[in-house]
């Protein structure tokens, strides 16, 4: 049993690593907070498998890392209009970023 | 029998977390990748949850466990959400 959901926890990180080639490779920003979002799910898939064998424990960090996962994501849509969350619907996005070079202004 | 399901829970897990993976290296677009990230990805992690279960001692363990799963959902369905309209609006250029 052990020996399997180490197995399972080792693919799973594998795949954590494959993602990374969408962080390099990602042509927009948002590709790459896809994969970070992978490795925060694949993060909790690989502490869940290790709680039974090493300590219950584990659990607690799962759900931990599984809340910033879904924090970071909120960081970034924050970082691109302050105010809205990617709204579409907001009049003018980021029309309270100081940014001169903000992609909204009339080049 | 316990042992049995847990192998192959934890099996449909895994094959789902690489399915996710391939599609988000594979898909052409933006939007048909958080598809595959959110989607595959959550019922992975569901299978390897479910299968986790069944090796759980007490309640609290079975209970935490859900409690992560159902964190994951929701934070997937949100953040997918978020990254789309950020996608979108850098598409649009609006």
């Amino acid at each position: 049993m052990t020996l399997w959901l180490t197995g399972v926890a080792v693919g799973v990180l594998c795949t954590l690593g494959f993602a990374l080639l969408r962080v390099w490779h990602g042509p927009g920003r948002a590709d790459r907070m896809m994969a970070a979002q992978l490795s925060g799910t694949a993060g909790v898939a690989a502490l869940v498998l290790l709680a039974p064998m090493q300590d219950w424990a584990a659990l607690d960090v799962a759900l931990l890392l599984a809340l910033f996962g879904a924090l970071a994501a909120v960081g970034f849509v924050k970082a691109t209009s302050s105010d809205g969350g990617g709204d579409p619907e907001e009049v003018d996005i980021g029309a309270d970023t100081p940014d001169p070079t903000d992609r909204n202004a009339d080049d | 029998m316990i042992d049995l399901a847990t192998y192959a829970f934890t099996g449909i897990g895994l094959v789902f977390f690489v399915a996710g993976t391939v599609g988000l290296l594979r898909f052409p677009d933006v939007f048909s990748r958080l598809h595959a990230l959110t989607k595959a990805d959550n019922l992975g992690l569901g299978f390897i949850a479910l299968g986790v279960a069944l090796q759980a001692e007490t309640w609290r363990q079975v209970a935490m466990i859900a409690v992560i799963w159902a964190l994951a959902l929701l934070a997937a369905g949100t953040v997918s959400q978020l990254i789309a309209r950020d996608a979108l609006i850098k598409r649009d250029g609006r």
